[in-house]
């Protein structure tokens, strides 16, 4: 096995989302239109970026343009968190401070401590798997946030009527959304073996590394994305929590949940 | 603070962008004793009007004052312990009565406990008792012990009766008549008729977000 798909083998492979949008159809979940929208802009996109990882991997290309990538990461990450959840007030500034702070500490442990060689084909694959990851796990911290204290403002309120300061009267509520935003990535690192054999070491291994050397790198990207998810969600939910109540203790309006639209 | 003044005045309040005010250039003052009504059909600003009292709400325009002080020069977590709330339904915390008397303070033992739920009728077994499975009237009195052991000197309560059956609206409002007699004023919204005669020392009426009617609950039920 080689690996060489080619565009035939790419197009066969689109039988499965045919397979998806026949559910679609047939179950009217009228997500047919974002399938073939999502499937046609990640082709385009991972067509655009494999051309550029192709230059910037090349020994002969000055790192600043990997690291100009890394922070285009960032940035889009960042802008991508406050699309989803635009009712907290300078989420993109709090989402860019979250990843960035990510990125620093991941890189800090993946090249300060020598696990990977500082180079253009190891920052950006490594920015995008830490940073990715992340930032799922900030959408759904920001996103389940403002549903639940849109949904709880009953109970926020009975404790604020108390005089509770509003970082502990939300505080139930910030638990169970870290709790929510953090729990796939634990499950991922539970099941790692037992329910997926992880990219980075498959492709090592079918690229004939030893494969005790292949899931060591694996173990490393793991641990550094489990501590990369739990930093950019606690940044991102603690920093939203804070712009959703005013200085003087009160919850601000909110829209209704999104949970609630049946 | 000066002797005389109303627990609460409102100058000039409005609140709510001016193309939707929920209270419209409101003039009124809440007497400093009795249990004072605010009543109203549905919308007319009651319980925005109440939220002013502990700052859970904010006017766009005017002041509101409480004992002569603007509130905005009060800490607001200082303002709502003295200022207690008690809301529309019930709203207890998950865990025990006991764990639901420690949110409003922390010390509180099974003595202190005791007391606080003596004082709304309930027997001391209850502190034990899951919050979450107590029935809606003896939930709202766990509520209303648990706004009690911030030791409040004014009860808001807002429409507590709501959700509850006959009876133990009956016994909500009997426990509030007796934190007047104990000496704390109470503001109780609500919008029956019923409940207004039955209660009110003093009224206040709201249509449309502005003062119909105020007054001694005499003066103000003779007139109408």
């Amino acid at each position: 096995m080689e690996g060489d798909v080619g565009y035939v083998g790419l197009a066969i492979s689109l039988v499965l989302v045919a397979v998806a949008v026949g559910f679609s159809l047939r179950l009217r979940l009228r997500l047919e239109r974002e399938m073939v929208v999502s499937v046609t802009r990640g082709f385009l996109q991972l067509l655009v970026v494999g051309a550029a990882l192709g230059l910037i991997i090349d020994p002969d290309t000055p790192l600043i343009w990997s690291w100009l990538w890394v922070a285009g990461i960032v940035v889009f990450a960042a802008a991508t968190v406050r699309r989803r959840a635009p009712a907290v007030p300078g989420l993109f500034w709090i989402a860019l401070v979250a990843n960035g702070a990510t990125a620093v500490v991941g890189f800090a442990v993946a090249f300060g401590l020598g696990i990977f060689p500082v180079e253009g084909r190891t920052l950006v694959p490594i920015a995008g798997m830490l940073v990715g990851n992340a930032m799922k796990s900030a959408i759904v911290g920001a996103e389940r946030l403002v549903d639940a204290l849109s949904e709880q403002r009953a109970e926020v309120e009975a404790r604020l009527a108390l005089g509770q300061p509003s970082m502990k009267a939300a505080r139930p509520i910030v638990r169970s959304v870290l709790r929510t935003a953090l729990s796939p990535q634990i499950e991922n690192t539970k099941g790692l073996g037992l329910v997926f054999l992880p990219g980075a070491m498959t492709g090592l291994i079918l690229a004939g590394v030893d494969p005790a050397d292949a899931v060591l790198v694996q173990l490393a990207i793991m641990y550094l994305i489990l501590g990369g998810t739990a930093t950019t969600s606690v940044i991102t939910v603690l920093g939203s929590v804070r712009r959703l109540f005013t200085s003087d203790h009160r919850l601000v309006a909110l829209p209704r949940s999104t949970r609630d639209v049946g | 603070m000066p002797a005389g003044e109303p627990l609460f005045a409102f100058e000039s309040v409005s609140v709510g962008p001016s193309e939707a005010r929920r209270l419209h250039d409101l003039h009124a003052q809440l007497p400093d004793g009795g249990l004072t009504v605010v009543g109203g059909p549905s919308g007319s600003g009651k319980s925005t009007l109440l939220r002013l009292c502990n700052r859970l709400e904010v006017p766009s325009e005017g002041v509101v004052r409480h004992r002569g002080e603007d509130i905005t020069q009060r800490g607001p977590l200082t303002l709502r312990r003295e200022v207690a709330m008690v809301f529309q339904r019930p709203v207890t915390f998950a865990g025990t009565v006991l764990d639901n008397l420690r949110e409003a303070e922390r010390s509180c033992d099974e003595e202190r406990g005791g007391e606080l739920l003596e004082r709304v009728g309930l027997p001391p077994s209850f502190l034990a008792r899951d919050a979450g499975e107590l029935s809606g009237g003896e939930a709202q009195r766990a509520c209303l012990a648990r706004s009690l052991a911030t030791n409040p000197r004014v009860m808001l309560m807002d429409e507590p009766t709501s959700a509850l059956d006959a009876k133990a609206a009956e016994v909500l409002e009997r426990l509030a008549q007796q934190l007047v007699a104990d000496g704390t004023p109470v503001i109780w919204v609500t919008h029956s008729e019923d409940q207004m005669c039955r209660l009110a020392d003093h009224l206040l009426l709201l249509v449309g977000g502005r003062v119909d009617r105020a007054g001694s609950a005499q003066e103000v039920l003779d007139g109408g």
